[in-house]
């Protein structure tokens, strides 16, 4: 079996700028994937260049097996991209706007799968109203629609969630998540690490074109074992002998320390009942996606 | 052909919603144009013998308006689409670039002639004219059009911004047309002016629709069909193969 997305030795620049580099990618079938990266670093060059708005200079791209250049119409049927940019059409309703797109994949006669992804974005009673009258969060749940018109194996959502009200990100989570267990292949850019963390089983990490991570979201997580204690003492300053484990200072005069693992909490507790400290309250924590995320983009 | 059919719908769709925009104001300015120029000069032009000025003023008027609107439809619909971004719901689905193109060219050619077919039922009412030749004229209408409707996917694949295209259109189209002889038959210039009118391919555009009315014109029609049939092939492939290397679409 064919992986879902095939990426071979991709780069492309524009004018000085190398927006990617090099990339090489398998996405297998049925992969929830996130691709993440700071602003600028290619994500979207790299989406483009997969949904065929953007030539590659170097580098191969398949799609399903199907070359995005050389057999970009067989590609282009099996990828759904919602863009980045709330983009719409002024001159039409939500359910033409939506019927059009259908048409432009081949598609006459789809109004019951309309139908049925109006309602699961909770866009059925804005299927009459023209695309400029829709608030913000509306149109961006109408071009996620739109990508899933001619339901294609690989759904492709260049940071969907931006604008989006919490109750209907949770939706369109759990429509999403539910087309991903019908076996459509998810990749995903997000600023929202933990919408990353909870979703994807693999995570993706670009930085100035080039691909500084890839594994999956459990053992990205595992490499920083570390666990972060958040600590507040009725009275006193923290042990001098403490001092190297701080990490900062939260609100409240709660020191931050950060431990290797479970077993040096021992080492913490005695340094305290050395010093004659009190707790008033301690908490642990495990490091997340986001962490990671900042210690990769520092390191590389 | 489900995605050129979809695409050729939504086009007439996206004029056809804002016609009073697209299609009846430039009626009503070819009849203005009418109304001013067969004021002034009825009674000090004739150009083809028995024909008078107004009557030969009609076909240049519907002509022209055809072709401009023609061209308005594909490049304003492409710029409006690039400038918005919403140019990415045409891009990303599996249309050919062969469906793109037909379906702006023939999206613009139902405009212009729309329009074209306005400006003559509209000047009925002021002026008898007879079509003494309609295949002739339907054959430089529909080839007017086509050509317009792929320079326009030209024009707007090009231009970056608005003024671009304002400029494409004031600084190419416009002064093309106005000087093709909609106003005046050529013989009445300078031979100078003659000669470099001939390298004018909207001249026999105009001239060729023109002949389909009085059976009279400038040149042969048949050395107008040629050149007007030559141009939009020629043009149709250049279209293609800008379309196909995806030239400022797909950067």
């Amino acid at each position: 079996m064919h992986p879902a997305i095939e990426i071979r030795g991709v780069s492309k620049s524009y004018g000085r700028v190398r927006a990617l580099c090099g990339i090489d990618l398998d996405i297998p079938q049925g992969e929830f994937f996130a691709l993440l990266g700071p602003n600028g670093a290619g994500k979207t060059t790299l989406i483009s260049t997969l949904a065929g708005l953007t030539r590659a200079e170097v580098g191969t791209l398949r799609v399903m097996g199907h070359d995005v250049v050389g057999d970009y119409r067989a590609a282009r049927r099996c990828i759904g991209v919602v863009p980045q940019e709330l983009v719409f059409d002024p001159f039409f309703t939500v359910r033409e706007t939506l019927r059009i797109q259908s048409g432009y994949f081949g598609l006459r006669r789809n109004d019951a799968w309309i139908d049925e992804v109006m309602a699961r974005l909770d866009l059925g009673a804005k299927a009459d109203v023209n695309m400029r009258a829709l608030s913000g969060g509306m149109k961006r749940r109408v071009l996620v629609a739109q990508a899933l018109v001619h339901k294609p194996p690989v759904i492709v959502l260049d940071e969907p969630t931006a604008g989006v009200d919490v109750e209907m990100r949770q939706a369109l989570w759990d429509f999403i998540r539910s087309l991903n267990r019908e076996g459509h292949t998810i990749v995903l850019t997000t600023h929202h690490l933990d919408e990353a963390e909870a979703l994807c089983s693999r995570v993706g990490m670009l930085k100035q074109g080039r691909l500084v991570a890839l594994d999956s979201t459990e053992s990205l997580l595992r490499g920083f074992s570390g666990l972060h204690l958040r600590l507040r003492l009725l009275a006193g300053d923290l042990p001098a002998a403490l001092l190297p484990l701080q990490t900062g200072l939260a609100d409240g005069g709660e020191y931050l320390l950060s431990l290797r693992d479970h077993t040096q909490l021992e080492q913490v507790l005695a340094e305290l009942r050395r010093a004659g400290r009190e707790v008033a309250m301690m908490e642990f924590t495990q490091p997340d996606l986001e962490e990671v995320f900042v210690a990769i983009m520092r390191r590389h | 052909m489900t995605g050129f059919a979809t695409l050729f719908y939504k086009e007439i769709l996206r004029f056809w919603k804002v016609s009073l925009q697209t299609i009846a104001a430039p009626i009503l300015t070819a009849l203005l144009y009418l109304l001013i120029f067969s004021h002034v000069l009825e009674e000090h032009v004739q150009v083809y013998p028995g024909v008078r000025y107004t009557a030969f003023l009609v076909p240049g008027l519907a002509m022209m308006s055809l072709l401009q609107n023609a061209f308005a439809n594909s490049s304003s619909s492409l710029i409006q689409s690039k400038v918005t971004g919403n140019i990415v719901f045409i891009l990303l689905p599996p249309l050919s670039h062969l469906e793109f193109f037909l379906a702006y060219v023939l999206a613009a050619t139902v405009r212009g002639l729309a329009v074209g077919l306005g400006v003559l039922l509209g000047t009925l009412a002021f002026v008898e004219v007879s079509v003494a030749h309609p295949l002739w004229t339907i054959a430089f209408a529909l080839l007017g059009a086509g050509i317009l409707g792929a320079m326009g996917i030209v024009a707007g694949i090009w231009a970056d911004k608005f003024d671009q295209l304002a400029a494409f259109q004031n600084f190419v189209i416009i002064p093309l047309t106005f000087l093709s002889g909609v106003f005046y038959s050529i013989h009445s210039l300078p031979a100078f002016w003659q000669k470099v009118s001939h390298f004018n391919p909207f001249f026999y555009m105009i001239d060729g629709f023109r002949y389909g009315f009085f059976g009279a014109a400038d040149v042969s029609p048949w050395l107008s069909l040629a050149i007007v049939g030559g141009t939009f092939l020629a043009l149709s492939f250049a279209t293609l193969a800008l379309i196909g290397c995806g030239y400022k679409l797909r950067h």
